[in-house]
C-alpha cells in the first residue's frame, strides 16, 4: 500500500490497522533446467568447464569399470584364471587373487587359529571409535573412558596375549595386513591427542622452560620427516640401550610414530585455543576456577570442539603416513599386497594392479569416511553457531 | 528457599578486615604508558562506589587490578585483608570473594545458563551439584529469568545474558561485585532491566564497584562517586554534590559531556 503524499510534498500520517496476509516467495529461480543454467551454463568459461569435464569424466570411468567390474575374474584356484585366452582376449581385476589372499591381508602372518582375538578386536574398535564419534550418544564419558583406558588394555591382552586366561603369545613379528594399520593409526592419533595438548598448552605457557622445551621439540620434529623419525626409533634406539631393555621393534614404531603426530597435532590445538576469545579465560579467572579446572571446563571443550575437524585432517594424513612402518620390516596392509602380489601362483600381468586398485580402495574407504565425519560435523557446528 | 544464601550475607561478614577494598599508591604501566598513576581508594563494606571516566583513563585497569586479571608495577591492592601478590593460590582466594560482570557478559557459550552457574560452585566450593543447582535457582530468579536456565546464551537476548551474568557471580556468594560496564554493549531497551538488577543487589548491603556511564543509575545507588582521568583519580564525593557543584574543571567538563546527551 503506498504511501499517500500530500500536494505540498508533506507525507501524509499513515498507521497500519490489518496485517497483510504472507506471500509465496516468486516462483522463477525453480526446477531443475533452472538449476543447470543458473549453475553449469552460466557463462561462456563456465560452459566451457562443464563440458571439459564430462568429456573427462566419459573418457576415465567407462574404462575403469570395465576393468574392474566388467571384465574382472570374481573366482579361481590360481593363476589360470586370469591370464588372457584366445576365447577371452581383454582380463580385467583378477579378484580371484584378492579373494585367496584377503585373510593375508587382513591379519597378516597371524596364526590362523588366533584369527578369532583380531576380530573381537575389530569389533571392540568399531564399538569404541562409534560411541566416541557419535556426538550425541549416551554417555559419552563412558566411552571415553573405554576408548582411552580399557579398550588398550584389553587390545594389548587379546592381541599380543596374556597366557593366565588361555590367550597364548603372538609375538607383533607375527601381526600384520590391516591390523597393524589399524593399530598404528589408532595409536598415533589417540597417544597424539593428549600429548599434542599438552605441548600447545606447553607453548602458550607463561613459564619460559616449559615453552621453550614445547617449541623446541614441536618445531624439531616438525622439521623432519617421518621416515626419519621411524629409522631413528628402529635403527639407532637399540644401538644406545642394551639389547635386553630394547623395546619390541613394534613399539619403537608406534613410539616414533605417536611423538612425530604429537607435534603436528599440538599445532592443531594451538590453533583450536587461539580461537577461544580472551574473555572467555578472564570469566574463569575471575570465578576463581584456576588453571586446570578452567581448562577442562571451559577452554578445552570449546576448543577441541572447533578444532574436530583438523583434528580429523590430521588423522587421515596420519592412516596415510602408517604405510611408512614397512621401511624398519612391519607388515602393514600395503605391505602385505605387496608380499601377496608376488607369489608366483598369481603371477599374471594384471595381479599387482588389481592388488593396488584393492590398496587404494580400502584407503580410500577410510580416509573418505573419516573425511565426511569431519564435514558433517563442522557443518553441524556451523548450525550451532547460527542458532 | 534457603535463608543462608541471601544477597546481602558477604556484606557483614569477616569482620577482621577493616575495608573490603584498601588500594593504595597504585601504579601500573603499560610499556612506557602510565595507564593507573597513584591511585589511592578505600572501599568500606556495605559501600556502593561508581567509578566514571572518559574512555582510557583507568576505570577498567583498576578494577581488573582488583581481582588480578591485572597486575601492577608498585602500590598494593588490599581485597578482604588479603594483600594481593603474584601468589597464585591467595589470587584465586580473592577471586572467589570478588564476583565480576563484563562488558561482553563473558558466559561460557557451551554451557546451559544453569551449568554456567553451578560451574565455579561446585568445583571451587566443592559443593554438591544439588545444593549448587538450588542456589543457581534462587539467584537467577533473584534477576528474574528461572525460565531460562536449561537454554544455552546464544538463546537469550543481551540483556538476559547479562542478568546470567550477574546470577553467575552471585553463585558463588561473593563479598564483593565489581560491574565493568555492565550495559555498555546492550541495546537501549535492555540497559533498564540490568540496572533494575544491580538497584536490587544495592539495596540488599552487597558491597560494590561499578564502572558505568548510567548517570541516573550512580545518583540512585552511590555512596560516592570517583572521577578517574589519565590514570590518575581526579575527584571523589557523595553523588549529591559531585553532580551539582563537581570541584575540577575536568570533572564539570566530563559530565557536561556526558549528562549533555
Amino acid at each position: 500500500m503506498p504511501q499517500e503524499t500530500r500536494p505540498n510534498g508533506t507525507a501524509a500520517a499513515y498507521v497500519r490497522t490489518t496485517p497483510p496476509a504472507p506471500v509465496a516467495p516468486p516462483m522463477a529461480g525453480l526446477g531443475p533446467l533452472r538449476w543447470i543454467r543458473d549453475n553449469l551454463f552460466s557463462s561462456v568459461s563456465n560452459s566451457l568447464l562443464t563440458v571439459l569435464v564430462i568429456a573427462l569424466i566419459a573418457w576415465v570411468i567407462p574404462p575403469l569399470i570395465q576393468f574392474l567390474v566388467i571384465d574382472a575374474v570374481w573366482s579361481g584356484t590360481d593363476r589360470e584364471a586370469c591370464l588372457a585366452t584366445p576365447a577371452r582376449p581383454e582380463v580385467g581385476a583378477c579378484w580371484a587373487f584378492v579373494r585367496e589372499w584377503f585373510s593375508f591381508f587382513i591379519y597378516g602372518p597371524y596364526p590362523v587359529a588366533q584369527r578369532w582375538r583380531v576380530d573381537v578386536f575389530f569389533a571392540l574398535l568399531a564399538f569404541g571409535i562409534g560411541w566416541l564419534l557419535w556426538l550425541d550418544a549416551p554417555r559419552r564419558d563412558l566411552g571415553a573412558l573405554f576408548f582411552f583406558v580399557i579398550l588398550p588394555v584389553v587390545s594389548v591382552a587379546l592381541l599380543r596375549g596374556f597366557p593366565p586366561i588361555g590367550l597364548p603369545v603372538v609375538e607383533t613379528a607375527l601381526w600384520g595386513g590391516l591390523l597393524v594399520t589399524l593399530v598404528v593409526a589408532a595409536v598415533g592419533i589417540v597417544v597424539s591427542l593428549p600429548i599434542g595438548i599438552l605441548l600447545a598448552l606447553g607453548r602458550r605457557s607463561d613459564m619460559p622452560a616449559v615453552r621453550l622445551i614445547s617449541v623446541l621439540f614441536i618445531e624439531l620434529v616438525r622439521g623432519v620427516p617421518l621416515i626419519t623419525v621411524l629409522f631413528m626409533a628402529s635403527v639407532m634406539l637399540p644401538l644406545f640401550v642394551p639389547p635386553a631393555w630394547s623395546p619390541d621393534k613394534l613399539v619403537r614404531a608406534l613410539v616414533g610414530i605417536a611423538l612425530f603426530s604429537s607435534a603436528y597435532m599440538a599445532e592443531v590445538v594451538r590453533a583450536g585455543l587461539q580461537s577461544i576469545a580472551k574473555g572467555q579465560y578472564e570469566a574463569a579467572d575471575a570465578l576463581g576456577l584456576g588453571y586446570w579446572t578452567g581448562l577442562r571446563f571451559v577452554v578445552l571443550p570449546q576448543a577441541l570442539k572447533v578444532t574436530i575437524p583438523n583434528i580429523v585432517n590430521s588423522a587421515i594424513a596420519l592412516f596415510k603416513d602408517t604405510t611408512l612402518v614397512f621401511i624398519v620390516g612391519i607388515f602393514d596392509f600395503l605391505r602385505t599386497i605387496e608380499i601377496a602380489r608376488g607369489d608366483p601362483v598369481w603371477a599374471t600381468p594384471v595381479t599387482s594392479v588389481t592388488g593396488y586398485a584393492f590398496a587404494a580402495m580400502v584407503y580410500f574407504v577410510i580416509c573418505h569416511s573419516m573425511s565426511r565425519y569431519a564435514s558433517g560435523v563442522e557443518r553441524r557446528l556451523g548450525a550451532g553457531d547460527r542458532r | 528457599m534457603n535463608d543462608a544464601i541471601g544477597i546481602g550475607e558477604g556484606a557483614d561478614a569477616a569482620p577482621e578486615a577493616p575495608y573490603a577494598v584498601e588500594i593504595v599508591d597504585l601504579h601500573k604501566w603499560y610499556g612506557d604508558f602510565h595507564v593507573l598513576n597513584d591511585v589511592n581508594l578505600r572501599v568500606a563494606r556495605g559501600e556502593r562506589i561508581v567509578i566514571c571516566g572518559p574512555s582510557g583513563s583507568g576505570k577498567s585497569t583498576l578494577l581488573r587490578c582488583v581481582n588480578a586479571l591485572e597486575t601492577y608495577q608498585r602500590g598494593q591492592v588490599i581485597v578482604d585483608g588479603v594483600l594481593l601478590t603474584h601468589d597464585l593460590k591467595r589470587i584465586d582466594e580473592v577471586r572467589r570473594e570478588v564476583g565480576m560482570v563484563f562488558q561482553h557478559f563473558n558466559l561460557f557459550p557451551h554451557l546451559t545458563v544453569m551449568e554456567n552457574c553451578t560451574l565455579a560452585p561446585i568445583h571451587v566450593r566443592k559443593m554438591p551439584r544439588k545444593e549448587a543447582e538450588a542456589i543457581a535457582v534462587h539467584y537467577l530468579t533473584r534477576v528474574r529469568i528461572p525460565e531460562q536456565a536449561n537454554k544455552y546464551p546464544a538463546q537469550l537476548s543481551g540483556g538476559q545474558q547479562q542478568r546470567v551474568a550477574i546470577a553467575r557471580a552471585l553463585c558463588m556468594n561473593p563479598k564483593i561485585m565489581m560491574f565493568d560496564e555492565p550495559t555498555s554493549a546492550l541495546d537501549p531497551e535492555m540497559v533498564k532491566e540490568v540496572l533494575d538488577t544491580m538497584v536490587a543487589l544495592a539495596l540488599d548491603g552487597m558491597t560494590m564497584l561499578v564502572v558505568t556511564h548510567e548517570m541516573g543509575f550512580a545518583r540512585e545507588v552511590a555512596n560516592r562517586m570517583v572521577f578517574m582521568d589519565e590514570g590518575q583519580i581526579i575527584e571523589i564525593n557523595a553523588p549529591q554534590p559531585f553532580f551539582s557543584s563537581p570541584q575540577h574543571e575536568r570533572t564539570r567538563a566530563f559530565l557536561g559531556q556526558i549528562l549533555a546527551r
